[in-house]
């Protein structure tokens, strides 16, 4: 009898620091263990802002993430305003969703271009793989400085940016800077749409296999920013609701906490929002979706790729449209009373659904939080994804391939680990 | 010549002081004909241990294992750059240092605390290993990023602006929040690096680039007092982005946890 136990580490990650690994324990041929451990220092994020003032929150939970701050500001908005007795101006509810337009865009363009492909073309990094496909990497590179661009029309800067506040905006742009970001964002449009068929081209691994989808869906249009959950096995959920089905739990091997939906692992991300929303999507992209012959719901998880790609055209689309009627507002933002109470809320960020709870007080200040992130939501899907893939892939490979393997599988999910290129080395034991 | 080497480390951070370099754009194929990038995990170059001439450091020290870790990298560079508030003054993530709770927080966020190896306190790069230069910010953005690498690379020392960002407004001629607004804005003890971004747009600045040159934060204290704000407000005001740096902790310290009127507990 052998037995053969892999073991892979991930020794220095991005954003999941220093012990993340994966750990494979094959006997007779069979899987019987495999763990996805992620050590990611805690920052306590959810404690220090207990005492702030509800004012500075949209501040501080951007730093929570520097590839995809518009989302954790835009889903603590949502959540602190649902205490107030104000609505939005439709003004500032339609720029919120061109600002977040921003953040798809970038956030995509950068997955696709500087982590994605680099496998797919048989490339360390994108840096050398630029040698070889300039034009496309330089195509890639624009993108994500449009989605920048548009980030910084309303934020100031694309990282950490300073624009949102309760109520709407600090400022909004001018007519004038609005008019030539339209250009560039149509000039981009055939850009886009290449890199669709691009990435249609690929020889992507065909292994479909079965997972509940989980994405916001609203009735006006494809969710983004708002919206209620739905799920692929017909549940509707409001943003309050959430706790009642989503349950964290927290690993011994990870410090971040994993979800499950009534005890089972479910997707979040582009190909679940595509799977559940795709009938909202523009004339030209359900053409377009025809042109590479994807057919939805997808379950193969490297079509994630293409998932990107299409959104990124959809963001094009729709902040055109919106930024083509634009028109300066009397003011940026309508001052709000909030009232003592528990707000949630919600949005889709790049890599899927991200929840926030606040408590606030008579005094205005936040008693308590939590804030649920699409990657530690993903997690249970990407351990049983590895499992399946790693088996259907042949554990007889030897360590290097399965190491390659397992680490494409995790991109697709473009969970924050997934910013490392080579990030899993692989150590072997046999016995 | 053989090309300068650079490596860019992340250590506890958000990962958006990266972006600088990943947001340079076309830029960034020029830069990496100019020197040569040897690590930089999330642009996907893997080489951790090799010597190199400039180490960027994004975040701060908050395990264990990075208290380790940053002395390999101080050991294999010859200049160390840290990059970002983070790493520079232990950035936002250090407010957990003025509850001094660690152990609380951890047991209450986590089902299985002894799990998690945390430092009792955030710290930043500087307490522990020699830092030849400090860029602040939250975040860095890619001029400041390549003017360092620049600078170093020419032999030269880096300009380090300490202006107020009370200067760029005047520079770039935006209207003063505080004097026609009445608004609570760290512009005046704040070191400038970002444009003057908030004032332009009307807001008050909340300080993320850290204290300028001779920052009389007591006396914007006392400012913040005259314009209404109740002690624990005006503590909070310097007590964010960058509250471990020493100008801003002790006036914030001076009216933390303080409510109105009970200046004595």
């Amino acid at each position: 009898m052998t037995s053969r136990r892999i073991r892979i580490d991930v020794p220095a990650l991005t954003r999941v620091e220093g012990e993340g690994s994966l750990r494979l324990e094959v006997r007779d041929g069979q899987l019987i263990d495999l763990g996805l451990s992620i050590f990611e220092p805690p920052r306590y994020f959810e404690k220090f802002l207990e005492g702030r003032d509800a004012s500075e929150v949209v501040d501080i939970v951007a730093r929570i993430c520097g590839i995809c701050p518009v989302a954790y500001q835009i889903s603590a908005l949502n959540a602190l305003e649902s205490l107030a007795g104000e609505p939005l101006t439709d003004w500032a509810r339609s720029m919120r969703r061109v600002f977040y337009c921003g953040e798809w865009l970038q956030s995509h363009a950068l997955h696709i271009h500087l982590l994605a492909l680099p496998d797919f073309l048989g490339f360390d990094d994108a840096v050398s793989m630029a040698a070889r496909h300039p034009d496309a990497v330089k195509r890639g590179l624009r993108l994500q400085g449009l989605g920048n661009a548009l980030i910084k029309l309303f934020g100031g800067r694309s990282v950490h940016p300073v624009g949102a506040r309760l109520g709407g905006f600090h400022h909004a742009p001018s007519p004038d800077d609005v008019t030539a970001i339209v250009e560039k964002l149509k000039a981009a449009q055939p850009e886009a749409r290449d890199l669709t068929h691009f990435c249609a081209g690929l020889s992507l691994p065909d292994d479909p296999q079965s997972f509940i989808c989980v994405a916001l869906h609203h009735p006006d249009g494809y969710a983004m920013e708002s919206g209620d959950i739905r799920t692929s096995e017909g549940l509707t959920l409001k943003a309050h609701q959430f706790e009642q089905h989503f349950h964290e739990h927290h690993k011994p091997d990870s410090t971040a906490l994993w979800s499950d939906l009534d005890g089972q692992p479910y997707l979040t991300g582009p190909l679940a929002r595509l799977n559940l929303n795709h009938a909202q999507l523009p004339a030209f992209l359900q053409q377009r979706l025809n042109e590479i012959g994807l057919s939805l719901p997808s379950h193969n998880m490297f079509h994630s790729l293409l998932a990107r790609a299409i959104e990124i055209e959809w963001v094009l689309h729709e902040a055109i449209e919106r930024l083509s009627k634009y028109l300066l507002p009397p003011s940026a933002h309508t001052p709000l009373t909030l009232t003592e109470g528990v707000g949630y809320g919600m949005s889709e960020a790049p890599r899927g659904l991200l929840w926030h709870r606040y408590a606030l007080g008579q005094d205005g200040l936040i008693k308590a939080a939590r804030i649920v992130p699409p990657t530690s939501q993903n997690q249970a899907r990407i351990e049983a994804d590895l499992h399946r893939s790693l088996t259907a892939f042949g554990l007889d490979q030897d360590a290097e391939a399965l190491r390659l393997r397992a680490e494409q599988v995790i991109r697709n999910y473009d969970p924050c680990i997934s910013c490392a290129t080579h990030f899993l080395t692989l150590e072997k034991h046999e016995r | 010549m053989a090309r300068p080497r650079i490596a860019v480390h992340k250590f506890s951070s958000c990962d958006g002081c990266q972006l600088a370099f990943l947001n340079l754009g076309e830029a960034l194929l020029e830069l990496s004909e100019q020197v040569e990038i040897l690590h930089f995990l999330e642009a996907g170059m893997n080489d951790p241990a090799t010597p190199v001439d400039i180490a960027f450091v994004e975040g701060s020290l908050s395990t264990p294992d990075e208290l380790e870790r940053i002395q390999q990298v101080r050991a294999n560079s010859r200049y160390l750059v840290t990059l970002g508030a983070c790493a520079t003054s232990g950035g936002l993530q250090a407010l957990r240092n003025l509850e001094g709770r660690h152990d609380e927080w951890r047991d209450a966020i986590y089902a299985q605390p002894e799990y998690i190896q945390t430092l009792k306190e955030v710290r930043p790069i500087a307490s522990a290993v020699k830092v030849d230069l400090e860029l602040w910010g939250c975040p860095v953005n890619s001029d400041q990023v390549l003017a360092a690498v620049r600078a170093l690379l020419f032999g030269v020392s880096p300009v380090d602006d300490r202006d107020r960002v009370c200067l760029e407004c005047k520079r770039q001629q935006a209207v003063c929040v505080m004097v026609t607004q009445g608004r609570p804005c760290m512009g005046p003890v704040t070191r400038t690096g970002c444009g003057a971004l908030c004032p332009r747009f009307g807001r008050d600045c909340y300080g993320c680039f850290g204290p300028s040159e001779t920052a009389q934060t007591d006396t914007l204290a006392q400012r913040f007092a005259g314009l209404g704000l109740v002690p624990d407000a005006i503590a909070r005001r310097f007590l964010m982005i960058n509250s471990q740096a020493p100008a801003f902790l002790q006036t914030g310290r001076v009216f933390f946890h303080t409510p109105a009127g009970d200046q004595d507990d």
